[in-house]
């Protein structure tokens, strides 16, 4: 872990954010700080950080979520934004994300965030850019913003708005978190499981075998796979539920009536085996499907604060990756 | 073609069984005499080679390599691919087919090994096996053997259907050149990047399960043994590229049970694991893809037990811009040619205390005796002058910028070698001189 993160500060551009291993536990809990900080200043004062900087946003996927948040993060923080998608036609037929990446340098922007259908897409753009590049999600592989965001969210909901300050190895010992449904295809999953045990806390993998191979013990330390769902949520003091992602599911035969019964975080369930649990969704969720829609609005979900929490864990990474630096 | 004497080395022939102070004269392209420390002094030569301290060996030969000429010149060429193997103290390689277009005829294969495409060593080939490489219908075996076919592959895709690769044997058994396989299922590696397992997985990127190769060598084990009782033919299966334990595994048993199986490794298989890729080092994207510890392992205990035959290095140039991409959209493929002997040397002679005789049989006699090269992979007087003369203990980094091929595409790009090329001579010419 540290000889990756050594590794990676030496190719790319200090800022970036390409995977949550890229962080030390000091870095998370700087972020946090300053995440804490942005959300108390004026909304003048912070309007001013980064007034005049550029900011690109480079969608390959649609997205919005992620999307919204990371500019109205940029916004707010003073920059100016460019949204460059494949939904608007803008992305250049056929041209490389290298050259993408570098007529975005051209016309000044001072950071790309990136969101792309290919893992490792914000490796290539960081690399062959040289600027700082904030991964929005790639592929299968990770989404780190996400997972510091569902870090806040757990913290301020365990813990309370002050604990959410800053962090150590120790700040979520004890803590079990479940994390349910498309391991296999899902960036938040492999992000969470990345981060939340260097912490302190217990990741548990649920879902079915074709959906959760057992490979991703390798994630590392602190990670398991349980595959019944009932028995994991007795443990659970987080049960974070994920999307089916049926775009990506080309050749797995899931009988979704048995996924259901199986895997479904609905009402019955919840008071049967985690009551008190908290409730998260990175979304987009699908209802009646991995969650029912009671326990979605019910008081043990997060899913709404997750969402704010995600607007201010971006800004402080814009603010890092622009390299501003902030009173704390 | 002027004489070359060679004093004071110490000659390595595995095939003839020296390992001893010899010295050599090469005249007319062939050796001319190999003679004890001394006996040589007072022949005249325009030029001697003092090799004290060096190691004298056959010219180096490698069973499969890309030269991306016709089609892909932007890559390789004949010339700068063969210029790179003389580099590496090769003197011969056998070009695979997959060239734009396929080599698949006659006049295809003639264009091809025809001297005025420059080779800077001796070149041969091997045509596809079916036309187009398409794996449906078998390309001329006989015209292709007339034409110096000295085997048949479709290198870059398997031979898929059963009774395809059967025919495919049969034939390449009637005209006595291998059938090489690449051996993969290609049904369970659609939108696959590299091996299935934990690094996959935390990478996001879809895995090339084991079996996907094992199971290929399995059924062309299957077809030899029915071809040997049914037919009364003795084919020779050739298997590319091997990465898995468990596909060298099939081919011990099958070496075992008496069937005529060769194998190769290629060097990156035997030194590097997944771990390579890294974050989506695409130099480290090639296909069999890297394996994990244990298949790294088996590579070289295959090398060293002698399941595996021979050393290759499938040579896959590829242009920068093509591998600056996403890791899935990137070509497979590494250069290979100049690191073949320096990994050989520190991994398996330094690292697992091979022999240099037997190093130097993986990547010379035994390579020729697989495709039946006459006269070359030994230095018997009479023999080809195919010769390399290398320092067994020097200690270098490879240096990527400074290859000769016209691609760089590497993982060993800063990597230690062991051993270092002094002179590469081909037919009698001094192709290669390092320093
Ligand atoms: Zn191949």
């Amino acid at each position: 872990m540290t000889e990756t993160a050594r590794t990676q500060s030496a190719r790319y551009a200090t800022g970036s954010l390409l995977s949550i291993r890229d962080l030390s536990v000091e870095d998370v809990s700087a972020i946090l700080g300053l995440t804490a900080r942005l959300q108390t200043m004026h909304p003048a004062e912070r309007s001013a950080i980064l007034a005049g900087r550029r900011v690109a946003l480079l969608f390959y996927e649609s997205s919005t979520r992620t999307r919204t948040s990371f500019e109205l993060a940029a916004k707010s923080l003073g920059a100016t934004t460019t949204l460059v998608s494949d939904k608007s036609s803008s992305i250049e037929k056929g041209e490389s994300l290298k050259d993408t990446g570098l007529t975005l340098r051209a016309l000044g922007a001072e950071c790309i965030i990136l969101r792309h259908p290919a893992s490792g897409a914000p490796f290539v753009l960081a690399r062959e850019t040289g600027l700082p590049v904030l991964n929005a999600g790639d592929g299968m592989h990770e989404h780190p913003s996400q997972a510091l965001l569902d870090l806040r969210t757990i913290l301020t909901r365990l813990h309370g708005e002050s604990s959410a300050t800053s962090v150590s190895a120790a700040s979520l010992q004890g803590v079990t978190v479940v994390i349910t449904g498309d391991i296999l295809h899902s960036r938040v999953a492999r992000s969470n499981a990345l981060l939340l045990p260097r912490l302190g806390a217990r990741v548990i993998l649920c879902g079915p075998e074709k959906l959760l191979p057992k490979e991703a013990l390798g994630l590392g330390p602190g990670v398991e796979i349980e595959r019944d769902f009932d028995r994991a949520l007795k443990r659970a003091q987080v049960a974070m539920m994920l999307r089916i992602q049926k775009e990506r599911l080309a050749g797995l035969e899931l009988d979704l009536a048995d996924y259901i019964d199986r895997y479904q975080l609905n009402a019955e369930r919840q008071a049967a085996c985690a009551p008190k649990a908290l409730v998260m969704h990175p979304g987009p969720m699908i209802r009646g499907l991995e969650i029912a829609g009671d326990v979605a609005d019910g008081p043990n979900s997060a899913i709404e604060e997750q969402v704010a929490h995600g607007l201010a864990v971006r800004s402080a990474l814009l603010v890092r990756a622009l390299g501003k630096s902030v009173t704390v | 073609m002027s004489d070359i004497l060679i004093l004071n080395g110490r000659l390595v022939d595995p095939a003839n069984g020296i390992d001893a102070p010899r010295d050599l004269l090469l005249r007319n392209g062939r050796v001319a005499a190999v003679e004890s420390p001394g006996t040589l002094r007072g022949v005249e030569a325009a030029e001697t080679i003092d090799a004290a301290g060096l190691i004298v060996a056959p010219g180096l030969i490698d069973v499969h390599v890309h030269l991306r000429e016709p089609g892909q010149t932007y890559k390789e060429t004949i010339a700068t691919g063969t210029a790179a193997a003389a580099a590496g103290g090769f003197t011969t390689v056998v070009a695979m087919p997959n060239t734009v277009p396929v080599n698949d005829t006659a006049a295809k294969l003639e264009w091809m090994l025809d001297a005025t495409r420059n080779p800077a060593v001796k070149l041969f080939a091997m045509p596809a096996a079916t036309i187009g490489s398409m794996g449906v219908e078998l390309t001329d075996f006989d015209a292709l053997r007339k034409a110096g076919a000295v085997g048949f592959t479709d290198d870059g895709k398997p031979v898929l259907e059963d009774h395809v690769m059967l025919a495919a044997l049969v034939a390449a058994a009637r005209a006595e050149v291998p059938v090489s396989q690449h051996a993969e299922d290609t049904r369970l590696t659609g939108g696959c990047s590299m091996n299935a397992g934990a690094v996959a997985f935390r990478l996001g990127l879809r895995g090339m399960p084991v079996e996907a190769e094992s199971s290929i060598v399995e059924r062309d084990i299957r077809l030899l043994r029915d071809i040997e009782s049914k037919e009364g033919l003795r084919p020779h299966l050739h298997v590319q590229h091997v990465s898995t334990a468990r596909a060298m595994e099939a081919i011990r048993a099958a070496k075992r049970e008496g069937l005529h199986v060769t194998c190769e490794v290629a060097p990156h298989h035997f030194t590097l694991t997944d771990e390579a890729i890294g974050d989506y080092d695409t130099h480290a994207k090639m296909n069999p893809p890297l394996r994990v510890e244990s298949d790294r392992a088996a590579m070289v205990a295959a090398l060293v037990d002698g399941t595996a035959d021979c050393i290759a290095t499938d040579h896959a140039p590829h242009a920068a811009h093509e591998k600056e991409q996403e890791f899935e959209r990137a070509p497979n493929g590494i250069t290979g040619l100049e690191t073949a002997l320096g990994l050989a040397l520190r991994v398996l002679h330094r690292g697992q205390g091979l022999s240099l005789s037997r190093i130097v049989s993986l990547m010379s006699a035994a390579p020729a005796q697989i495709v039946s090269l006459a006269g070359r992979g030994s230095l018997a007087k009479g023999h080809f002058a195919d010769i390399v003369i290398f320092d067994a203990g020097a200690t270098w980094t490879y240096d990527a910028k400074t290859t000769r091929s016209r691609s760089r595409n590497t993982p060993f790009d800063g990597a230690e070698m062991r051993g270092r090329v002094k002179a590469t001579i081909c037919e009698g010419r001094i192709v290669y001189r390092g320093n």
